[in-house]
Protein backbone atom coordinates (compact mmCIF):
# COMPACT_ATOMS: atom_id res chain seq x y z
CA UNK A 1 0.00 0.00 0.00
CA UNK A 2 1.24 3.42 -0.89
CA UNK A 3 2.05 6.02 1.76
CA UNK A 4 -0.85 8.19 2.78
CA UNK A 5 -1.40 11.44 4.59
CA UNK A 6 -4.42 12.51 6.58
CA UNK A 7 -6.29 15.32 4.87
CA UNK A 8 -8.98 17.53 6.36
CA UNK A 9 -10.90 20.03 4.31
CA UNK A 10 -13.09 22.19 6.52
CA UNK A 11 -15.01 25.41 6.05
CA UNK A 12 -16.48 27.60 8.76
CA UNK A 13 -19.91 26.23 7.98
CA UNK A 14 -19.20 22.52 7.64
CA UNK A 15 -16.66 19.73 7.41
CA UNK A 16 -16.14 18.94 3.74
CA UNK A 17 -13.66 16.08 3.68
CA UNK A 18 -11.69 14.07 6.19
CA UNK A 19 -9.66 11.01 5.36
CA UNK A 20 -6.46 9.57 3.94
CA UNK A 21 -4.99 10.52 0.60
CA UNK A 22 -1.90 9.58 -1.34
CA UNK A 23 -1.49 12.91 -3.02
CA UNK A 24 -3.03 16.38 -2.75
CA UNK A 25 -2.86 19.09 -5.36
CA UNK A 26 -4.17 22.59 -4.75
CA UNK A 27 -3.87 26.11 -6.09
CA UNK A 28 -1.36 27.86 -3.86
CA UNK A 29 -0.71 31.57 -3.68
CA UNK A 30 2.37 31.27 -5.84
CA UNK A 31 1.36 28.43 -8.12
CA UNK A 32 -0.02 24.92 -8.10
CA UNK A 33 1.12 22.91 -5.09
CA UNK A 34 1.49 19.16 -4.99
CA UNK A 35 1.76 17.57 -1.58
CA UNK A 36 2.93 14.03 -0.95
CA UNK A 37 3.12 12.29 2.42
CA UNK A 38 6.05 13.58 4.43
CA UNK A 39 5.94 17.13 3.11
CA UNK A 40 7.66 19.65 5.37
CA UNK A 41 5.56 21.99 7.55
CA UNK A 42 4.12 24.70 5.39
CA UNK A 43 1.56 27.40 5.73
CA UNK A 44 0.23 29.37 2.81
CA UNK A 45 -2.79 31.02 1.33
CA UNK A 46 -4.64 29.25 -1.42
CA UNK A 47 -6.47 30.77 -4.32
CA UNK A 48 -10.01 29.94 -5.43
CA UNK A 49 -9.92 26.72 -7.37
CA UNK A 50 -10.05 22.97 -7.10
CA UNK A 51 -8.39 20.80 -4.49
CA UNK A 52 -7.56 17.45 -6.06
CA UNK A 53 -7.20 14.41 -3.84
CA UNK A 54 -5.81 11.06 -4.91
CA UNK A 55 -7.43 8.58 -2.59
CA UNK A 56 -6.03 5.12 -1.97
CA UNK A 57 -7.79 2.29 -3.82
CA UNK A 58 -9.56 4.68 -6.12
CA UNK A 59 -8.67 5.49 -9.67
CA UNK A 60 -10.50 8.76 -10.02
CA UNK A 61 -9.39 11.84 -8.20
CA UNK A 62 -11.68 13.52 -5.72
CA UNK A 63 -12.36 17.15 -6.60
CA UNK A 64 -13.33 19.82 -4.10
CA UNK A 65 -13.81 23.41 -5.08
CA UNK A 66 -12.77 26.02 -2.57
CA UNK A 67 -13.15 29.77 -2.65
CA UNK A 68 -9.65 30.29 -1.32
CA UNK A 69 -8.46 29.79 2.21
CA UNK A 70 -5.43 28.69 4.16
CA UNK A 71 -3.38 25.54 3.83
CA UNK A 72 -1.46 24.08 6.69
CA UNK A 73 0.86 21.12 6.29
CA UNK A 74 2.17 19.28 9.31
CA UNK A 75 4.14 16.09 9.17
CA UNK A 76 1.49 13.47 8.45
CA UNK A 77 -1.40 15.90 8.35
CA UNK A 78 -2.74 18.33 5.78
CA UNK A 79 -5.45 20.83 6.73
CA UNK A 80 -7.28 23.02 4.28
CA UNK A 81 -9.24 25.80 5.93
CA UNK A 82 -11.55 26.73 3.11
CA UNK A 83 -13.34 30.03 2.84
CA UNK A 84 -17.03 29.92 2.25
CA UNK A 85 -17.05 33.15 0.32
CA UNK A 86 -14.83 34.58 -2.35
CA UNK A 87 -12.54 36.90 -0.47
CA UNK A 88 -10.35 39.69 -1.52
CA UNK A 89 -9.10 42.85 0.05
CA UNK A 90 -11.35 45.11 -2.01
CA UNK A 91 -14.37 42.87 -1.54
CA UNK A 92 -13.94 42.78 2.22
CA UNK A 93 -13.50 46.51 2.23
CA UNK A 94 -16.71 46.94 0.26
CA UNK A 95 -18.58 44.72 2.72
CA UNK A 96 -17.25 46.69 5.66
CA UNK A 97 -18.30 49.96 4.07
CA UNK A 98 -21.73 48.57 3.34
CA UNK A 99 -22.19 47.43 6.92
CA UNK A 100 -21.07 50.81 8.16
CA UNK A 101 -23.37 52.80 5.95
CA UNK A 102 -26.25 50.53 6.87
CA UNK A 103 -25.70 51.24 10.54
CA UNK A 104 -25.58 54.96 9.87
CA UNK A 105 -28.70 54.79 7.78
CA UNK A 106 -30.71 53.03 10.44
CA UNK A 107 -29.50 55.64 12.90
CA UNK A 108 -30.83 58.39 10.67
CA UNK A 109 -34.22 56.98 9.83
CA UNK A 110 -35.35 55.05 12.81
CA UNK A 111 -38.80 54.92 11.35
CA UNK A 112 -39.89 51.67 9.82
CA UNK A 113 -38.46 48.40 11.15
CA UNK A 114 -37.15 49.53 14.48
CA UNK A 115 -40.13 51.60 15.47
CA UNK A 116 -42.29 48.68 14.59
CA UNK A 117 -40.23 46.37 16.77
CA UNK A 118 -40.33 48.91 19.57
CA UNK A 119 -44.07 49.40 19.28
CA UNK A 120 -44.45 45.65 19.35
CA UNK A 121 -42.44 45.50 22.55
CA UNK A 122 -44.49 48.23 24.19
CA UNK A 123 -47.68 46.53 23.12
CA UNK A 124 -46.57 43.24 24.65
CA UNK A 125 -45.74 45.09 27.87
CA UNK A 126 -49.15 46.75 27.96
CA UNK A 127 -50.89 43.43 27.36
CA UNK A 128 -48.93 41.85 30.18
CA UNK A 129 -49.91 44.68 32.50
CA UNK A 130 -53.56 44.35 31.55
CA UNK A 131 -53.45 40.62 32.17
CA UNK A 132 -51.92 41.20 35.60
CA UNK A 133 -54.60 43.74 36.49
CA UNK A 134 -57.31 41.37 35.37
CA UNK A 135 -55.88 38.60 37.46
CA UNK A 136 -55.76 40.87 40.51
CA UNK A 137 -59.38 41.89 39.94
CA UNK A 138 -60.45 38.29 39.62
CA UNK A 139 -58.83 37.53 42.93
CA UNK A 140 -60.56 40.57 44.47
CA UNK A 141 -64.02 39.23 43.63
CA UNK B 1 -70.86 38.13 36.22
CA UNK B 2 -70.26 38.03 32.49
CA UNK B 3 -72.93 36.51 30.31
CA UNK B 4 -72.57 33.05 28.82
CA UNK B 5 -72.06 34.31 25.30
CA UNK B 6 -69.26 36.63 26.33
CA UNK B 7 -67.38 33.82 28.03
CA UNK B 8 -67.86 31.54 25.05
CA UNK B 9 -66.31 34.11 22.72
CA UNK B 10 -63.43 34.52 25.12
CA UNK B 11 -62.83 30.76 25.24
CA UNK B 12 -62.85 30.65 21.46
CA UNK B 13 -60.25 33.40 21.22
CA UNK B 14 -57.94 31.76 23.76
CA UNK B 15 -58.28 28.50 21.87
CA UNK B 16 -57.17 30.24 18.71
CA UNK B 17 -54.19 31.77 20.49
CA UNK B 18 -53.26 28.34 21.74
CA UNK B 19 -53.37 26.94 18.23
CA UNK B 20 -50.90 29.58 17.11
CA UNK B 21 -48.50 29.12 20.03
CA UNK B 22 -48.67 25.37 19.56
CA UNK B 23 -47.78 25.72 15.88
CA UNK B 24 -44.91 28.07 16.69
CA UNK B 25 -43.65 25.62 19.27
CA UNK B 26 -43.49 22.84 16.72
CA UNK B 27 -41.84 25.04 14.10
CA UNK B 28 -39.22 26.13 16.64
CA UNK B 29 -38.61 22.51 17.63
CA UNK B 30 -37.80 21.46 14.09
CA UNK B 31 -35.69 24.57 13.44
CA UNK B 32 -33.84 23.98 16.68
CA UNK B 33 -32.64 20.59 15.53
CA UNK B 34 -31.21 22.09 12.36
CA UNK B 35 -29.65 24.99 14.22
CA UNK B 36 -27.92 22.59 16.57
CA UNK B 37 -26.59 20.60 13.65
CA UNK B 38 -25.15 23.73 12.11
CA UNK B 39 -23.60 24.69 15.40
CA UNK B 40 -21.87 21.31 15.54
CA UNK B 41 -20.85 21.47 11.88
CA UNK B 42 -18.89 24.64 12.59
CA UNK B 43 -16.82 22.99 15.28
CA UNK B 44 -14.10 21.22 13.21
CA UNK B 45 -13.12 24.48 11.55
CA UNK B 46 -13.09 26.35 14.85
CA UNK B 47 -10.93 23.67 16.48
CA UNK B 48 -8.50 23.60 13.58
CA UNK B 49 -8.07 27.32 13.33
CA UNK B 50 -7.71 27.65 17.10
CA UNK B 51 -4.88 25.12 17.05
CA UNK B 52 -3.28 26.91 14.15
CA UNK B 53 -3.51 30.25 15.90
CA UNK B 54 -2.02 28.73 19.03
CA UNK B 55 0.89 27.31 17.05
CA UNK B 56 1.42 30.63 15.35
CA UNK B 57 1.23 32.79 18.43
CA UNK B 58 4.08 30.77 19.94
CA UNK B 59 6.13 30.46 16.78
CA UNK B 60 9.33 32.45 16.93
CA UNK B 61 9.04 34.66 13.94
CA UNK B 62 11.64 37.38 13.86
CA UNK B 63 10.16 40.09 16.09
CA UNK B 64 6.83 40.22 14.30
CA UNK B 65 3.94 40.66 16.67
CA UNK B 66 0.51 40.98 15.16
CA UNK B 67 -1.60 43.83 16.65
CA UNK B 68 -4.33 41.32 17.54
CA UNK B 69 -1.95 39.67 19.98
CA UNK B 70 -0.80 42.84 21.73
CA UNK B 71 -2.80 43.92 24.75
CA UNK B 72 -3.02 47.56 25.77
CA UNK B 73 -1.72 48.70 29.16
CA UNK B 74 -4.90 50.52 30.00
CA UNK B 75 -8.28 49.81 28.49
CA UNK B 76 -10.00 53.09 27.71
CA UNK B 77 -12.02 52.39 24.60
CA UNK B 78 -14.02 49.21 24.26
CA UNK B 79 -15.75 47.64 21.29
CA UNK B 80 -18.70 45.33 21.79
CA UNK B 81 -20.08 42.85 19.29
CA UNK B 82 -23.59 42.12 20.51
CA UNK B 83 -25.26 39.05 19.04
CA UNK B 84 -29.02 38.95 19.44
CA UNK B 85 -31.95 37.54 17.54
CA UNK B 86 -33.84 39.24 14.74
CA UNK B 87 -37.24 38.24 16.00
CA UNK B 88 -38.92 38.23 19.36
CA UNK B 89 -41.12 35.72 21.16
CA UNK B 90 -38.17 33.81 22.53
CA UNK B 91 -38.57 34.39 26.24
CA UNK B 92 -35.93 36.36 28.09
CA UNK B 93 -33.09 35.48 25.73
CA UNK B 94 -32.39 38.94 24.36
CA UNK B 95 -33.22 40.73 27.58
CA UNK B 96 -30.68 38.61 29.43
CA UNK B 97 -27.80 39.26 27.07
CA UNK B 98 -28.68 42.95 26.89
CA UNK B 99 -28.68 43.16 30.66
CA UNK B 100 -25.27 41.50 30.83
CA UNK B 101 -23.91 43.92 28.23
CA UNK B 102 -25.38 46.91 30.05
CA UNK B 103 -24.03 45.96 33.48
CA UNK B 104 -20.60 45.30 32.00
CA UNK B 105 -20.66 48.66 30.25
CA UNK B 106 -21.52 50.41 33.52
CA UNK B 107 -18.77 48.54 35.30
CA UNK B 108 -16.20 49.44 32.66
CA UNK B 109 -17.32 53.04 32.81
CA UNK B 110 -16.59 53.11 36.51
CA UNK B 111 -13.17 51.66 35.75
CA UNK B 112 -12.29 54.50 33.44
CA UNK B 113 -13.54 53.35 30.04
CA UNK B 114 -14.55 56.47 28.19
CA UNK B 115 -15.77 55.25 24.85
CA UNK B 116 -17.87 52.41 23.51
CA UNK B 117 -18.31 51.30 19.94
CA UNK B 118 -20.88 48.69 19.09
CA UNK B 119 -21.41 46.18 16.31
CA UNK B 120 -24.95 44.90 16.47
CA UNK B 121 -25.75 41.51 14.99
CA UNK B 122 -29.50 40.97 15.06
CA UNK B 123 -32.40 43.40 15.04
CA UNK B 124 -33.15 43.34 18.76
CA UNK B 125 -29.64 44.29 19.81
CA UNK B 126 -29.54 47.05 17.22
CA UNK B 127 -32.74 48.55 18.56
CA UNK B 128 -31.51 48.24 22.12
CA UNK B 129 -28.20 49.94 21.40
CA UNK B 130 -29.87 52.75 19.52
CA UNK B 131 -32.24 53.35 22.38
CA UNK B 132 -29.17 53.59 24.61
CA UNK B 133 -27.75 56.11 22.15
CA UNK B 134 -24.63 53.99 21.84
CA UNK B 135 -22.23 54.48 18.97
CA UNK B 136 -23.22 51.73 16.55
CA UNK B 137 -20.43 51.47 13.98
CA UNK B 138 -21.78 48.53 12.01
CA UNK B 139 -24.63 46.08 12.03
CA UNK B 140 -25.92 42.90 10.46
CA UNK B 141 -29.62 42.17 10.59
CA UNK B 142 -32.06 39.80 8.89
CA UNK B 143 -29.68 36.87 9.03
CA UNK B 144 -32.44 34.33 8.45
CA UNK B 145 -32.36 30.82 9.86
CA UNK B 146 -28.89 29.91 8.58
CA UNK B 147 -25.93 31.97 9.60
CA UNK B 148 -23.71 32.88 6.67
CA UNK B 149 -20.16 33.94 7.23
CA UNK B 150 -20.45 36.18 4.22
CA UNK B 151 -22.88 38.48 5.98
CA UNK B 152 -20.65 38.74 9.03
CA UNK B 153 -17.37 39.58 7.32
CA UNK B 154 -18.21 43.24 6.71
CA UNK B 155 -19.54 44.18 10.16
CA UNK B 156 -16.71 42.33 11.91
CA UNK B 157 -14.10 43.94 9.69
CA UNK B 158 -15.23 47.39 10.82
CA UNK B 159 -14.42 46.37 14.40
CA UNK B 160 -11.12 44.73 13.46
CA UNK B 161 -10.04 47.80 11.51
CA UNK B 162 -10.84 50.05 14.44
CA UNK B 163 -8.83 47.82 16.72
CA UNK B 164 -5.93 47.63 14.32
CA UNK B 165 -5.93 51.39 13.89
CA UNK B 166 -5.58 51.73 17.65
CA UNK B 167 -9.00 53.31 18.14
CA UNK B 168 -10.09 50.49 20.42
CA UNK B 169 -8.16 48.83 23.24
CA UNK B 170 -10.30 45.73 23.54
CA UNK B 171 -13.21 44.08 21.77
CA UNK B 172 -15.78 41.90 23.50
CA UNK B 173 -18.46 39.66 22.11
CA UNK B 174 -21.78 39.02 23.81
CA UNK B 175 -24.12 36.18 22.87
CA UNK B 176 -26.33 33.51 24.35
CA UNK B 177 -24.36 30.33 24.82
CA UNK B 178 -26.28 27.18 24.12
CA UNK B 179 -26.00 24.74 27.01
CA UNK B 180 -29.04 22.59 26.41
CA UNK B 181 -32.60 22.99 25.25
CA UNK B 182 -33.76 24.28 28.62
CA UNK B 183 -30.75 26.38 29.42
CA UNK B 184 -29.02 29.22 27.61
CA UNK B 185 -26.45 31.39 29.24
CA UNK B 186 -25.67 34.99 28.31
CA UNK B 187 -21.92 35.45 28.05
CA UNK B 188 -19.63 38.35 27.31
CA UNK B 189 -16.19 37.22 26.20
CA UNK B 190 -13.06 38.99 25.17
CA UNK B 191 -12.46 38.75 21.45
CA UNK B 192 -9.46 41.01 21.04
CA UNK B 193 -6.65 41.13 21.90
CA UNK B 194 -6.37 37.36 21.63
CA UNK B 195 -5.21 36.08 24.95
CA UNK B 196 -3.09 33.03 25.63
CA UNK B 197 -5.75 31.15 27.56
CA UNK B 198 -8.24 31.50 24.73
CA UNK B 199 -5.74 30.11 22.26
CA UNK B 200 -4.53 27.26 24.41
CA UNK B 201 -1.08 25.81 24.27
CA UNK B 202 0.52 24.74 21.03
CA UNK B 203 1.02 21.02 20.50
CA UNK B 204 4.49 21.12 19.03
CA UNK B 205 6.97 23.78 18.23
CA UNK B 206 7.99 23.19 14.66
CA UNK B 207 8.50 26.13 12.42
CA UNK B 208 6.49 26.44 9.30
CA UNK B 209 7.58 27.41 5.89
CA UNK B 210 5.52 30.47 5.04
CA UNK B 211 4.44 31.45 1.59
CA UNK B 212 4.66 34.21 0.54
CA UNK B 213 5.85 35.51 3.94
CA UNK B 214 4.92 35.03 7.61
CA UNK B 215 3.24 38.42 8.04
CA UNK B 216 0.67 37.98 5.29
CA UNK B 217 -0.20 34.46 6.32
CA UNK B 218 -0.54 35.37 9.98
CA UNK B 219 -2.65 38.42 9.14
CA UNK B 220 -5.05 36.36 7.07
CA UNK B 221 -5.15 33.58 9.60
CA UNK B 222 -5.95 35.75 12.59
CA UNK B 223 -8.69 37.63 10.76
CA UNK B 224 -10.27 34.29 9.89
CA UNK B 225 -9.82 33.11 13.42
CA UNK B 226 -11.74 36.07 14.81
CA UNK B 227 -14.41 35.61 12.16
CA UNK B 228 -14.71 31.94 13.06
CA UNK B 229 -15.22 32.93 16.69
CA UNK B 230 -17.95 35.36 15.72
CA UNK B 231 -19.54 32.81 13.42
CA UNK B 232 -19.54 30.26 16.20
CA UNK B 233 -21.19 32.78 18.50
CA UNK B 234 -23.88 33.53 15.92
CA UNK B 235 -24.52 29.83 15.29
CA UNK B 236 -24.85 29.19 19.02
CA UNK B 237 -27.08 32.18 19.41
CA UNK B 238 -29.39 30.82 16.73
CA UNK B 239 -29.61 27.43 18.41
CA UNK B 240 -30.33 29.22 21.69
CA UNK B 241 -32.98 31.34 20.00
CA UNK B 242 -34.89 28.38 18.64
CA UNK B 243 -34.81 26.41 21.86
CA UNK B 244 -35.76 29.46 23.92
CA UNK B 245 -38.64 30.09 21.55
CA UNK B 246 -39.74 26.50 21.78
CA UNK B 247 -39.77 26.62 25.58
CA UNK B 248 -41.53 30.00 25.64
CA UNK B 249 -44.19 28.82 23.23
CA UNK B 250 -44.70 25.63 25.19
CA UNK B 251 -45.26 27.69 28.33
CA UNK B 252 -47.68 29.91 26.42
CA UNK B 253 -49.63 26.88 25.16
CA UNK B 254 -49.80 25.45 28.68
CA UNK B 255 -50.97 28.77 30.07
CA UNK B 256 -53.62 29.05 27.38
CA UNK B 257 -54.80 25.58 28.32
CA UNK B 258 -55.21 26.48 31.98
CA UNK B 259 -56.97 29.74 31.06
CA UNK B 260 -59.38 27.76 28.91
CA UNK B 261 -60.03 25.43 31.84
CA UNK B 262 -60.74 28.32 34.19
CA UNK B 263 -63.03 29.99 31.70
CA UNK B 264 -64.88 26.77 31.04
CA UNK B 265 -65.53 26.44 34.75
CA UNK B 266 -66.88 29.99 34.96
CA UNK B 267 -69.01 29.36 31.91
CA UNK B 268 -70.50 26.18 33.38
CA UNK B 269 -71.25 27.94 36.66
CA UNK B 270 -72.97 30.82 34.90
CA UNK B 271 -75.00 28.43 32.84
CA UNK B 272 -76.02 26.42 35.90
CA UNK B 273 -76.94 29.60 37.76
CA UNK B 274 -79.11 30.73 34.86
CA UNK B 275 -80.92 27.39 34.76
CA UNK B 276 -81.48 27.36 38.51
CA UNK B 277 -82.78 30.88 38.37
CA UNK B 278 -85.20 30.05 35.58
CA UNK B 279 -86.42 26.94 37.37
CA UNK B 280 -87.05 28.75 40.61
CA UNK B 281 -88.91 31.43 38.67
CA UNK B 282 -91.13 28.78 37.06
CA UNK B 283 -91.74 27.08 40.39
CA UNK B 284 -92.42 30.43 42.00
CA UNK B 285 -94.81 31.28 39.17
CA UNK B 286 -96.65 27.97 39.50
CA UNK B 287 -97.00 28.43 43.25
CA UNK B 288 -98.48 31.90 42.73
CA UNK B 289 -101.14 30.47 40.38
Amino acid sequence: MAMTVHVDVVSAEEEIFSGLAEFVALPGESGELGILPGHMPLMTRIKPGAVRLKLPNQQEEELIFVAGGILEVQPGRVSVLADTAIRGHDLDEAKALEAKSKAEETLKNQSSQLDYARAQGELAEAIAQLAAIQRLRKRGH
Amino acid sequence: MASGKEIRTKIKSVQNTRKITKAMEMVAASKMRKAQQRMRAARPYADKIRRLAANLSQANISDYKHPFLVSADKVRRVGIVLVTTDKGLCGGLNTNIQRVALTSMKEWESQGVTEFKVTAIGNKGLGFMQRLRANVVSSAVQLGDTPHLEKLIGPVKVMLDLFQAGELDAVFIGYSRFINTMKQEPVLEQLLPLTGEKLGTPETSWDYLYEPDPETVIDEMLVRYVEALVYQAVAENMASEQSARMVAMKAASDNAKSVIGDLQLVYNKTRQAAITKELSEIVGGAAAV
